[in-house]
């Protein structure tokens, strides 16, 4: 279910890092938390973003639930595929319904972050 | 938190459950927008016990029913409900319900759940000069709702009451999968379905016959989420967003509900002054133009001014568009005017459109 080669965070945002750059996304857990994603807010390219920073807005039939950062960093990528069928939010959030792409800004603040081990244990929690 | 009798049945549907004024009910089982089109397209089931029955015996019920509610509840009787409210001195709402008589005769109030309690306090202070007993029965009765174009072709086999014959807001009594119920042509949905009320320890036996009975239908079991999308499309008011003890039955644009000839009733005196004097504001319905929802206290801006807020608003899984209600003052409430929302840090361009926004086919 959960990519092993991911990050998380306590936010429920996965993240995936290749060098100095990341792929951002929510997690399966929250996209079921959040229910029908009928609307997503991307930032614009070329925004920074500040670690642990709402960056942006996905908006499901029930609520509305803010996106963070799980690092700093420049948004050099959005999904666009997200305001034309948002859908796919819930359908495949942890490859097609990725939400930005970025430049790491500082690579100490993925430390911060969970590996799948820990943040299944962190989901374990939050069930009882 | 109180539980409905069908508590476990909506536990092992795996319906999402939560605190809805101190009921533990479902939200949604496999997703408001699926649970949302079933209704629309095919059929859906929902556990309305939560709401409130508050019954009215004694020489004198239907007098004072009539002193309580603006519509005229003299036509009320076995074969026929009505969509009536309790309203204050001043016209505004203590709350919206259903009128029936029983089987036995005696009135009963169906109210919202969140409102029970006071509107029991409300209903039984207003007494005097009254030969009128006040009973609340909420306890007692279960309620399940049966909406969507499949409704009648689920219900039918398991029914003695003749549905096809029967109208809307109409009435009967019978057996419901054996269980004795009285059933009416009513619902929050802007469906057409019924409404199943039961006094039986087991309304399980009516909910399982359903759901099995309509599965190759695609009866769907719908929450409180769903129900609320529903709603909001057919433009069918919810208490405590919509209408309250700030807001008159001429201004949520229930004229219809008024009956000044019937007689005196708590409320007509103002209502009558303010329909002589002229609404200053009214409940308009709109869309946004730009994208994102509007939601529930969301400010609404006309000329750069905030003038209110959003009473409801949510995305309409049918129609796919950001739809809402709000007040706004009458010189703005003609379809077209353009005006403004804030959402987060944006003013939405929102149009005055025409409602409902849903209306289903006869």
């Amino acid at each position: 279910m959960y990519p092993e080669d991911y990050y998380y965070t306590k936010d429920h945002e996965w993240i995936k890092i290749e060098g100095n750059k990341a792929t951002v996304g929510v997690t399966d857990f929250a996209q079921k938390q959040m229910g029908d994603v009928v609307y997503v807010e991307l930032p614009e390219i070329g925004t920074k973003l500040k670690f642990h920073k709402s960056f942006g807005v996905i908006e499901s039939v029930k609520a509305v639930s803010d996106v963070y950062a799980p690092v700093s960093g420049e948004v050099t990528e959005v999904n666009e595929d997200l305001n034309d069928a948002p859908e796919i939010l819930n359908e495949d959030p942890h490859k097609k319904g990725w939400v930005i792409k970025l430049n790491i800004e500082d690579k100490a603040e993925l430390e911060e972050l969970m590996s799948l081990s820990d943040y299944e244990k962190f989901l374990e929690g939050l069930e009882d | 938190m109180k539980k409905t009798r069908l508590n476990s049945n909506h536990k092992k549907l795996n319906g999402k459950m939560v605190d809805f004024f101190g009921w533990e009910m479902p939200v949604e089982y496999s997703g408001i927008v699926k649970e949302h089109l079933a209704v629309r397209q095919k059929a859906g089931l929902f556990d309305v016990s939560h709401m409130g029955e508050i019954q009215i015996t004694g020489s004198q019920a239907l007098d004072y029913i009539q002193y309580l509610t603006p519509n005229n509840a003299a036509h009320v009787n076995a074969e026929r409900a009505q969509y009536s409210a309790l309203t204050t001195p001043e016209g505004t709402f203590i709350d919206d319900l259903l009128i029936y008589l029983g089987e036995d005769n005696k009135y009963l109030l169906v109210v919202n759940a969140a409102n029970v309690d006071k509107d029991f306090k409300w209903v039984s202070s207003h007494t005097k000069g009254f030969d009128v007993d006040v009973k609340n029965l909420s306890d007692k009765y279960s309620q399940i709702a049966i909406q969507g174009p499949k409704a009648v072709e689920i219900l039918k086999p398991l029914t003695d009451v003749g549905l096809e014959e029967m109208k809307a807001f109409r009435v009967a009594f019978g057996t419901v999968a054996g269980i004795e119920a009285m059933v009416s042509r009513t619902g929050y949905t802007g469906e057409d379905g019924f409404e199943v009320y039961t006094q039986s320890n087991n309304p399980g036996k009516i909910w399982d016959a359903l759901l099995e009975q309509g599965k190759n239908a695609g009866i769907q079991p719908v929450g409180l989420g769903a129900r609320d999308t529903l709603r909001l499309e057919a433009c069918l008011m919810l208490y405590g967003n919509d209408i309250d003890n700030t807001t008159t039955v001429l201004e949520a644009g229930l004229r219809w509900l008024v009956k000044f000839k019937k007689g005196d009733f708590l409320g007509r005196e103002a209502l009558l002054t303010q329909k002589k004097e002229g609404l200053k504001r009214r409940l308009i319905g709109f869309e946004l133009q730009g994208r994102g929802i509007a939601r529930s206290h969301y400010p609404v801006y006309i000329k750069g001014e905030k003038v209110s807020e959003v009473t409801s608003g949510t995305f309409s899984p049918y129609l796919k568009k950001s739809i809402g209600l709000a007040y706004l003052p009458i010189e703005y409430t003609e379809k077209g005017t353009e005006f403004e929302i804030g959402i987060r840090d944006r003013r939405v361009k929102t149009r005055v459109v025409p409602i409902p926004f849903y209306k289903h086919d006869d």
